[in-house]
């Protein structure tokens, strides 16, 4: 059954269009424009060609911030996927735990993101919050203000702590989808525990994965808010992320070229990887094991 | 258990017709081993919800407690409760306006991007037309755009305009990452709907407006009811465009809790009620879809 | 392969059910011989998967043992049972291949690999599945998954049981009867004892030596096809099966007479007077009813339909609806038409249960 071509349909699309063209594009076009232009000041822009997108390219500070994203979006995903997946098996199918867990699992993704890093930045501190004084009396040296790998451990936890629940979230919805039939069948072949996740369970997760996948991708990639209120970007540069790099560049030094050549270059990187995450795990799922 | 393993011995042994030599021979003697099923679950959960909740309850912990307590003594509950910082907080009108400001802008961009995601989706969901599949996949991109890219030409685009400091100004920049949002959760919920219906109503008599209003969306109520959770969601914790756009008339109140504290020093236990504060909302808000949630996520769209 | 006895089986699925409609399965006594093929007949809901979940271990029965050669199973659990069970809707491994499918209950039970590989192309070749052995099992149409479902169970040969949970409920109409006829072959080749739910009578009746016939969580008959057909036990099992079922009329009762709207029909054997609370019905199949001229029951004719290998009349009696089943280029009187029943073949029923009379006396 294909769907019948109408192109009176643009008409119901065009409220969209107009919207996100200019939320989206007029903004996109001033961020090209500047990105090519420079300035000395008084609204005088004068042609500069692709020489902002060089300079970026070739700057360390941003080979580093994009360095740290990089490293950083890495662990997220290596910790945060299969936590995600274990506590989605750990979920209840039924009975008041399901909404219990639901609503408790869902409490973090809802609370304003400089917040989350209040919360955080408060929790691991040594003389008033419970983490830090824990570690503290535990012997462990730990002060994420001054020392860059506590600096990094306060982030990842705090990211894994904010965002874990929407990824097991998604993969339970995979589960719950699976017909009973399913694990009845692999009981009667013997099937063990390991093998039903690894033939039933996994398969029927593929999809929601994948989205997993991209999201915790994409966001991890444009973090923001949260490590700043945290850590501000340091101790150092240690956690400036691609996006705190942005906002120094663009609102501290109003450097309006160079941000703009690095917006688009980050949007580009964003959009690259993406694209490629999705190719691989649909490639993944359609072809071999 | 155990005794499960050796009766089933038993049943392959000179019962079965097969003979035991043949099944030796094939090696078939060995009988699935049975597994008693290891209900770690809820420990896991257990440990889970324990992380999810101790940060949370920290504040709130702090919340209820003077200043002087939260930085002299340590305790895991309040040893003298007060109720101190949230008073200073519900007296002080620049506080509850900004839970004002914050729910105005939230609720405004939910209302436009639901109203213009469902015709779309609509469009997206029954028909083809030229450039569909691109402008699809076009609108999802936006998804992808870091919001510090945006924020900078935003707020020029917004002055240009006049449009700084207002509810608007915030409301329609969210629309940049909830629109696709919308109109992605709301074509799965569309697709499901089988088409003959429409056109049931269409030979009916039915005008398109009224058929969409009085038919259609009753039937996908559920996944408006999604999308328009996951709208409020994002634009209830997005903070970044939020500040950037506004400057006091429409400051957020997550951005009025982080400027006044640092503007009073250290005043953690205010810090810590405004904080207890701003999650409340999202709180209720879970509570209230919770049935839904599972469902929107069901879809795979989020 | 085992032969399979259920003593005072019964199931609930609340705690405490209310009287016997409480009752998902009522108490039944029941043995599967080793190797015999039988079907599960009957309406949906009326318990028939329940049974098969108990026999597999899927579902703990609330009363009563399940007995496989001798050995109560009724509290373990299906992976130690050896059962195989095929679903309504194909269960496969979709990400395996064919063979990894049909050999994953093997290697889930550690069989070496040259033994595995031996029985996987056996249990293929019966299957007439070798060419898509190492294709994706997600692929296949439905007839194909089912098959390798089916095959998953004949891959084990120590498999007590293969039960069949209306397998063929997604396969194309035309498909279904080859498949149909294939699990007979199957049956015959592999020697297994098979149980078969369906709600279909001709899926019953080709497949089983033995149907059992089950309304409301009570089997109400057990027998080969020919005695469901014969001597329905229940007026249900004379509705159900055959097409069209049985002609079923109330009647009264006495001796050897039967009397239906004030007109006498001589019964073969002997029935004592019913109580007069009970329900007491006549039942013949059509197959034995003749329509002629001027004799039996007065009829009219109210319509002939041609099935192609047979005609079907429906007649009138009173307010009674008959039908009447005559071979091809039977010619019916126009009228005057009366309807002759074959006494060998009347049954009687009170409170829809067959009675068997005493032999008659006088003729």
């Amino acid at each position: 059954m294909d769907k019948p071509i109408n192109q009176k349909a643009w008409f119901l699309v065009l409220p969209v269009l107009l919207l996100v063209a200019f939320s989206a594009v007029i903004p996109l076009m001033t961020v090209v424009n500047y990105s090519v232009q420079d300035t000395f000041g008084n609204n005088e822009f004068f042609w500069a060609g692709t020489a902002w997108f060089e300079e970026m390219l070739r700057s360390p500070r941003f080979h580093q911030a994009l360095a740290r994203n990089l490293i950083f979006s890495a662990i997220i995903l290596v910790i945060q996927i299969p936590l995600g997946i274990v506590v989605a098996l750990s979920m209840p199918r039924k009975g008041v735990g399901v909404s219990i867990c639901l609503v408790l699992m869902a409490l973090p993704l809802l609370i304003p993101w400089n917040v989350v890093g209040t919360i955080w930045q408060v929790f691991g501190r040594v003389d008033i919050g419970l983490l830090g004084h824990t570690l503290e009396a535990l012997g462990i040296d730990y002060n994420y203000v001054r020392d860059p790998l506590d600096a990094w451990f306060t982030i990842i936890i705090m990211d894994v702590w904010h965002w874990t629940s929407l990824v097991a979230l998604l993969c339970y919805a995979g589960l719950v989808s699976i017909p009973e039939a399913y694990y009845q069948a692999a009981r009667i072949d013997g099937a063990s525990r390991w093998a039903v996740f690894r033939y039933i369970q996994l398969p029927k997760m593929n999809r929601v994965l994948l989205i997993a996948v991209l999201l915790r991708f994409m966001d991890s990639f444009m973090i923001y808010t949260e490590p700043f209120v945290v850590t501000g970007g340091g101790p150092g540069n240690s956690t400036t992320v691609l996006s705190i790099d942005l906002v120094k560049l663009a609102v501290g030094q109003f450097d309006l070229g160079p941000a703009a050549a690095m917006s688009i270059i980050y949007f580009l990187i964003v959009l690259l990887l993406s694209w490629v995450f999705y190719t691989v795990m649909t490639n993944y799922e359609r072809g071999g094991q | 258990m155990s005794t499960g393993v050796t009766k089933s011995i038993n049943l392959n042994g000179p019962a079965g017709t097969l003979p035991a030599s043949a099944a030796k021979a094939h090696g078939f003697v060995a009988p699935p081993k049975v597994r008693k099923p290891l209900h770690l679950g809820w420990l896991v959960m257990t440990i889970y919800l324990t992380f999810l909740l101790l940060p949370i309850y920290w504040l709130v912990n702090m919340s209820f407690k003077t200043n002087v307590e939260i930085t002299n003594t340590f305790s895991l509950w309040p040893n003298n409760p007060t109720l101190r910082n949230y008073t200073v907080i519900f007296t002080d009108p620049s506080w509850y306006n900004g839970y004002i400001n914050s729910i105005t802008y939230v609720v405004m961009n939910t209302v436009i991007s639901i109203a213009v995601a469902l015709p779309a989706a609509y469009a997206f969901s029954r028909y083809r037309f030229l450039g569909d599949k691109h402008l699809f996949f076009w609108l999802l991109t936006n998804r992808m755009a870091p919001p510090a890219v945006f924020a900078l030409p935003f707020f020029q685009l917004y002055s240009a305009f006049g449009l700084i400091d207002t509810h608007l100004a915030v409301a329609l920049a969210h629309c940049l990452f909830n629109v696709p949002l919308a109109v992605w959760i709301l074509e799965g919920f569309m697709s499901g709907v089988p088409r003959e219906i429409d056109e049931t109503a269409y030979i009916d008599g039915y005008s398109f407006p009224r058929f969409f209003v009085k038919i259609f969306m009753p039937l996908i109520a559920s996944g408006i009811g999604v999308a328009a959770f996951f709208c409020f969601m994002f634009s209830w914790v997005e903070l970044l465009i939020a500040r950037t756009l506004t400057t006091t008339a429409a400051k957020p109140i997550a951005a009025i809790m982080t400027r006044t504290v640092s503007a009073s020093g250290l005043d953690w236990g205010v810090l810590a009620a405004a904080g207890v504060l701003t999650i409340i909302p999202g709180a209720l808000v879970i509570w209230f879809v919770r049935n839904y949630i599972a469902k929107g996520f069901a879809l795979g769209r989020v | 392969m085992a032969r399979i006895d259920l003593r005072n089986l019964a199931h609930a699925y609340g705690p405490n059910p209310q009287g016997p409609s409480g009752y998902a399965l009522k108490p039944l006594n029941h043995t599967w011989e080793d190797g015999g093929a039988y079907a599960l007949l009957g309406p949906s809901g009326c318990g028939k998967t329940t049974l098969l979940n108990i026999i597999s271990g899927l579902i703990t029965p609330s009363h009563g043992q399940v007995v496989f050669d001798g050995v109560d199973v009724t509290s373990m659990p299906t992976e130690a049972r050896n059962i195989a069970q095929v679903f309504q809707f194909p269960v496969i491994y979709d990400t395996m291949t064919v063979y990894d499918n049909l050999a994953f209950p093997l290697r889930n039970r550690r069989v070496p690999e040259p033994a595995v590989d031996a029985r996987v192309r056996e249990i293929a070749t019966m299957l007439e599945m070798t060419d898509v052995l190492d294709k994706r099992a997600r692929g296949l149409t439905a007839d194909a998954k089912q098959k390798i479902s089916l095959g998953r169970g004949l891959v084990r040969s120590d498999v007590a049981a293969i039960l069949f949970d209306e397998p063929l409920t997604v396969i194309d109409p035309q498909l279904k009867w080859q498949l149909r006829s294939q699990l007979k072959q199957l049956h015959k080749k592999s020697g297994y004892t098979m149980v078969y739910v369906t709600h279909d009578q001709t899926e019953a009746l080709t497949f089983a030596d033995k149907v059992v016939v089950m309304l409301e969580g009570e089997v109400v008959q057990m027998g080969t096809p020919a005695e469901l057909f014969e001597r329905p036990a229940h007026t249900f099992v004379g509705y159900f099966i055959g097409s069209p079922g049985m002609n079923v009329f109330a009647a009264d009762v006495d001796g050897t007479v039967a009397t239906v709207d004030g007109t006498p029909i001589r019964l073969p054997r002997a029935y004592g007077k019913a109580q007069a609370d009970r329900k007491v019905e006549l039942g013949i199949r059509p197959e034995f009813v003749r329509v002629a001229r001027g004799e039996g029951l007065p009829v009219t004719i109210r319509k002939v339909e041609d099935v192609g290998s047979y005609k079907i009349a429906r007649l009138t009696f009173g307010n009674r609806e008959i039908a009447a089943v005559a071979p091809e280029g039977t010619e019916f009187p126009a009228d005057g038409a009366g309807a002759i029943f074959d006494p060998a073949h009347l049954n009687v029923y009170v409170d829809g249960h067959l009675v068997d009379g005493a032999p008659a006396r006088e003729a």
